[in-house]
């Protein structure tokens, strides 16, 4: 029918006519069917999808930038705060010039070339409505000098913003850590746009770092109705941003700050724990970095002075220092004794040292110190009998017992890492040697030297919970739960015994005679330590180059009889224990008497040249010189100079952290294989460790050196 | 009958004149919100040009069929002849010519082509034997009357007005009684030749028009822009839209030619499913009126016009939906009687009037017999 060959009539024409103008209508109401069904469906189905993209096309976010949390401390002073600065960038969709007005700026600012290149590129790649940041930090006659001119310049955004304060600067450096722009890396991570805000900064060390999420805060929001062209219609309602919260530590920011400064020209750390609770109330490091700066963008050449110095302002060595804790163990090795059945009475004969096998293992005193019972060994840190007591009691024990004590041990702090350090015992070195445990090394460990090595937390740790007999934790965050202690199962009058032996090093004829306090009442108890750091062939410990020099320890608590508090000091190349206890006893009597303290150290800051930033301050200038950095570097104004260091901030993700990355990396592993391969190459050639801080010789790794030149504590009365 | 009202004037078709002014005037209040709640430059213009055109095909309707018979033949030619003359002053001055200036209009031909090629196919039909229409050989000469116009457009060149020609004088070949198995077999052939059309014919703007047609999130900044941001505005109008003079989209330019061809998108921005709807049921109506006045009319010429003028106007109206809503590839047709520009407005009243003059005809007629 349809293919056949047919011929139609006139009426049959009509016919076929009205059929296909049917079928044309059925076509066309298929057409209306599916154009009402696809209306429906994009405005009913699609409805929420498509608002929301219409919405996101109308207004334009730009974030505000959180205020972030402050770090107090434990009275509620501030340790990190955020002070109000000022700020311009540009939004590269709104420029009309962009030539013109960055070159305006570069004027109006002073920005160097560099800076100037930076801006460009970032217009360049940037996306519309992002802002590109142009200076920040700047001063407010800078800021006013743009703002006056801003109905020449569109586009140019000059604003008011915050950057981290930290009052106490270097003091808290590396405790607290410092905050920066974010990386390319730490964008990529999350694709938060808040990171590529122009004046958001994110922790990059230490507390500011492990409590980003609570310290960051939620950002606010800048809502403004845009043309398809980005032209700005309106501006509509805008969210505030949510400081983050703040954190309250154990700290004590005087307490802090002073121990800190109390450091002076030393390379060195000051922990000072509470006994009751184990607050820490001080851990500082110096020298040290001033984490304003930081905050601000470092320079490269205020990095490379910082990289570059021998004192490593760059390691936080409170928690990162590790050294071998010499003669401070001696307290910690006596209750060992003492819980092993030893009476304190017991004498051993000390004709200045002890044979044993076939070495002969010297003590500090060449004379020696006769008959000496175990509270005139510790005051006056006699080895003799630790040499021969250590060998009857074993090594196990001594060793169990300064883990118990906090050596070797990681404490749960929201640090970002802790080198804990080497506790030897038979087990220890046959898994990591696979050697047998000889005596020798057991006479080493009684001493604190050989493997054995600890950061000044820990030192501080063992010196409180020798105090106390309690299992005292530190802690950095204060909390409102009551911190109850377990005890350590110690008999009192053993724990008594270790405190009066302890206090005896001060007030009893000891080692520390000089470090007793100027209060009334109240005595402290300590212990001395001086670690060898290259064999004496090299010298004796004190007069020789610095970096030869032997590290000086000291433990302490007071008041000796109801310790409320405990300290560590560790000072590097200090020649001795005499540039430790010092600082400890100035410590103690600033916690007690803050004017007494203060007082001292106001008479040695004159001689060392003043505080730290001033110091900090010059040695940079001298620094910048003598490295031949630009002088325009020098010269330019505190504000440009800052600006600079912006750019810089972004090639320091590039280089800096790096370095600071590998030195974080390294691991516990690696630090305990460095050090014993230092000590090794040491004893073996008797030589050249430079930059080995933490090195300790150790005669059992290479038998054929003479033990008494490897280990030979000295001590200085 | 109330003689207040005098006779000429109440035996008009008043319910086609109250649909045709009522799409126009929701078609100015539109263009009125598109111009950011302007009369000018859209909304004032359209609606002069809609009372001057519709008052031209009120009168144009009287004319008797007979005369749209006798122009048919030279205003084929002469229409050919104008875009001839467009493709040769386009080849001396280069570009893409589609206007003749006549000095007091801007002539677009290929527009005027659409109405009179249904005209020209028609008057061809009229004149072949009942006898002949089903021969093959009888299907030569309407090829080649919608060949050359529809090969000039394609030249110029203008995708959419060439199919809308194509378009008009097909389906009067169809409704004249041509075999169907030719319209399968055509279909299978440009199952066939589309693809090669696709990569050797067209041109690298319109073959990208539709590849992002096929996939326009592929490009939402690009050529796949239109659509996109057409779609959102359909979609976040919701039932009821935003609210005449709230629409975002069109308001802050996200929606390109939102008073041409996306004056629908506009539109359904800020009116919703609601005035969507209403649009179509418009068109429903005024489609339903050309059909019925097709059906009803006595001469062959006249159903064959009707009709295919008819789907002229819906050919606008379809390619034109279809592209908005994101179902066909962005062709530049405009939505009759909505959207702004004169050419279209012209041709739409053209096709208007003569369908007019068919259906007096008719009724003439009848009366006659009555």
């Amino acid at each position: 029918m349809l293919f056949g060959k047919k011929t139609l009539s006139a009426a049959q024409q009509e016919f076929t006519f009205t059929r296909r103008t049917m079928f044309i209508g059925g076509v066309q109401a298929v057409f209306g069917v599916v154009l009402a069904g696809r209306v429906g469906y994009l405005a009913i189905a699609q409805n929420e999808k498509y608002s929301l993209a219409s919405e996101s096309n109308r207004v334009n976010l730009t974030l505000i930038p959180p205020r972030r949390g402050w770090f107090i401390d434990r009275n509620g002073k501030p340790l990190a705060t955020n002070r109000t600065d000022f700020r311009v960038d540009i939004i590269p969709d709104r420029l009309v010039n962009a030539d013109q007005t960055v070159a305006d700026l570069a004027q109006l600012l002073a920005l160097s070339p560099e800076e100037t290149a930076r801006i460009k590129r970032d217009i360049a790649k940037s996306a519309g409505m992002q802002p590109v940041q142009v200076a920040e930090g700047l001063d407010w006659d800078r800021f006013a000098a743009v703002s006056v001119r801003l109905p020449d310049m569109p586009g140019v955004s000059p604003r008011q913003g915050y950057s981290r304060y930290y009052p106490s600067g270097p003091a808290v450096g590396h405790l607290l850590g410092y905050v920066g722009a974010a990386n390319a890396e730490e964008y990529a991570k999350t694709k938060d746009p808040l990171m590529i805000t122009p004046g958001f900064k994110i922790g990059k060390d230490n507390l500011e770092k492990y409590f980003e999420t609570t310290l960051r805060g939620k950002p606010g929001a800048k809502r403004v109705e845009v043309t398809a062209r980005g032209k700005i219609v309106r501006d509509l309602e805008s969210q505030d941003d949510v400081p983050g919260k703040s954190i309250r530590l154990t700290i004590d920011a005087d307490l802090q700050s002073y121990a800190a400064r109390r450091i002076g020209l030393e390379s060195g750390s000051v922990v000072v724990m509470d006994c009751l609770t184990g607050d820490i109330l001080a851990m500082a490091s110096m020298p040290s970095f001033d984490p304003n700066s930081f905050s601000d963008g470092i320079g490269v050449s205020e990095w490379k002075w910082l990289s570059g110095d021998d004192h490593v302002p760059l390691r936080n060595k409170t928690l990162k220092g590790l050294y071998p804790p010499a003669s401070t163990v001696k307290p910690m090795v006596a209750m060992a004794f003492l819980e092993a059945g030893l009476s304190p009475n017991a004498t051993a004969y000390c004709g200045g040292g002890l044979r044993v096998g076939d070495r002969f293992f010297r003590c500090h005193s060449r004379r020696g110190h006769g008959n000496v019972n175990m509270d005139r060994a510790i005051a006056q840190s006699c080895d003799t009998y630790f040499y021969y007591y250590a060998q009857k009691i074993g090594m196990d024990k001594i060793a169990s017992m300064a883990r118990r004590l906090g050596m070797g041990q990681e404490f749960d702090l929201p640090v970002q890492s802790q080198f804990f350090g080497t506790v030897p015992d038979p087990a220890w070195k046959l898994k990591k040697y696979n050697e047998e445990w000889r005596v020798f090394d057991t006479v080493n460990a009684t001493i604190g030297q050989g493997y054995m090595l600890s950061n000044p937390l820990q030192l501080a740790v063992m010196s409180a919970r020798l105090a106390t007999g309690k299992n005292l934790m530190p802690r950095l965050l204060l909390t409102k739960d009551k911190v109850q202690p377990k005890s350590l199962g110690f008999a009192q009058e053993h724990i008594d015994h270790v405190r009066m032996a302890m206090r005896n090093v001060i007030y009893g004829g000891g080692t520390a005679g000089r470090a007793r306090l100027p209060l009334e009442n109240i005595q402290i108890a300590g212990k001395t330590g001086t670690a060898q750091v290259v064999s004496l062939e090299k010298g004796d410990g004190k007069n020789t180059r610095w970096k030869y020099r032997d590290h000086g320890l000291f433990i302490a608590f007071a008041p000796f009889d109801d310790p409320r508090y405990a300290c560590s000091v560790v000072i590097e190349h200090g020649g001795g224990s005499a540039s430790a206890y010092p600082i400890a006893r100035d410590v103690m009597t600033y916690i007690y008497d803050r004017a007494k303290g203060m007082e001292a150290l106001t008479g040695m800051e004159a001689g060392w040249g003043g505080t730290p930033e001033q110091r900090m301050a010059r040695s940079l200038a001298r620094w910048r010189a003598s490295n031949a950095v630009p002088s325009t570097d020098a010269e330019r104004s505190e504000a440009e100079i800052k600006k600079k260091q912006e750019e810089q901030a972004k090639a320091r993700s590039a280089e800096a952290p790096e370095a600071l990355q590998r030195k974080k990396a390294l691991s516990q592993q690696e630090a305990e294989a460095e050090n014993a391969r230092r000590a090794e190459r040491l004893s073996a050639t008797g030589a050249e460790n430079s930059d080995a801080p933490d090195t300790s010789p150790s005669p059992a790794a290479s038998p054929q050196v003479p033990p008494p030149a490897a280990a030979q504590p000295v001590e200085t009365p | 009958m109330n003689s207040i009202v005098p006779a000429p004037i109440a035996r008009l078709n008043w319910p086609i004149i109250v649909l045709l002014t009522a799409m126009a005037s929701f078609g100015a209040t539109v263009l009125y919100s598109a111009a950011g709640g302007a009369f000018m430059p859209w909304s004032a213009p359209h609606m002069i040009r809609f009372f001057v055109f519709l008052i031209a095909a009120v009168i144009a309707g009287h004319l008797p069929l007979e005369f749209w018979k006798r122009v048919t033949v030279p205003a084929y030619f002469i229409i050919l002849v104008l875009l001839l003359g467009v493709e040769l002053a386009g080849a001396v001055r280069g570009g893409s010519e589609r206007w003749i200036n006549l000095g007091f209009i801007n002539l677009q031909p290929s527009e005027l082509m659409k109405p009179t090629i249904v005209l020209a196919v028609a008057f061809y039909f009229d004149r072949l034997p009942a006898s002949r229409v089903r021969d093959w050989d009888a299907m030569a000469v309407p090829l080649a009357i919608m060949a050359l116009p529809v090969t000039l457009v394609m030249l110029q060149p203008d995708l959419g007005t060439s199919l809308a020609v194509l378009f008009g004088g097909v389906v009067v070949m169809f409704l004249a009684g041509t075999p169907i198995r030719y319209y399968v077999g055509a279909g299978i052939g440009a199952m066939i030749l589309i693809p090669i059309a696709f990569f050797f014919l067209l041109h690298d703007y319109q073959r990208n028009r539709i590849l992002t047609f096929l996939d326009p999130e592929s490009d939402p900044l690009g050529t796949g822009y239109h659509i996109s941001q057409s779609k959102i505005a359909i979609g976040s109008g919701g039932i009821t839209g935003k609210g005449f003079l709230d629409g975002t989209q069109s308001h802050l330019d996200y929606l390109p030619e939102g008073h041409t061809d996306f004056v629908f998108a506009t539109m359904a921005e800020e009116w919703g499913m609601v005035g969507g709807l209403a649009i179509l049921f418009g068109f429903f109506l005024l489609f339903k009126w050309g059909l019925t006045v097709a059906s009803n009319s006595p001469s062959r010429y006249g159903r064959l016009v009707a009709a295919g003028l008819t789907c002229t106007i819906f050919f606008y109206a379809a390619v034109n939906l279809m592209m908005v809503v994101g179902f066909a590839p962005v062709v530049g047709i405009p939505l009759p009687l909505i959207s702004h520009g004169g050419s279209s407005m012209m041709t739409i009243m053209g096709c208007v009037a003569i369908i007019l003059s068919i259906e007096r005809d008719g009724k003439g007629r009848y009366r006659n017999f009555n």
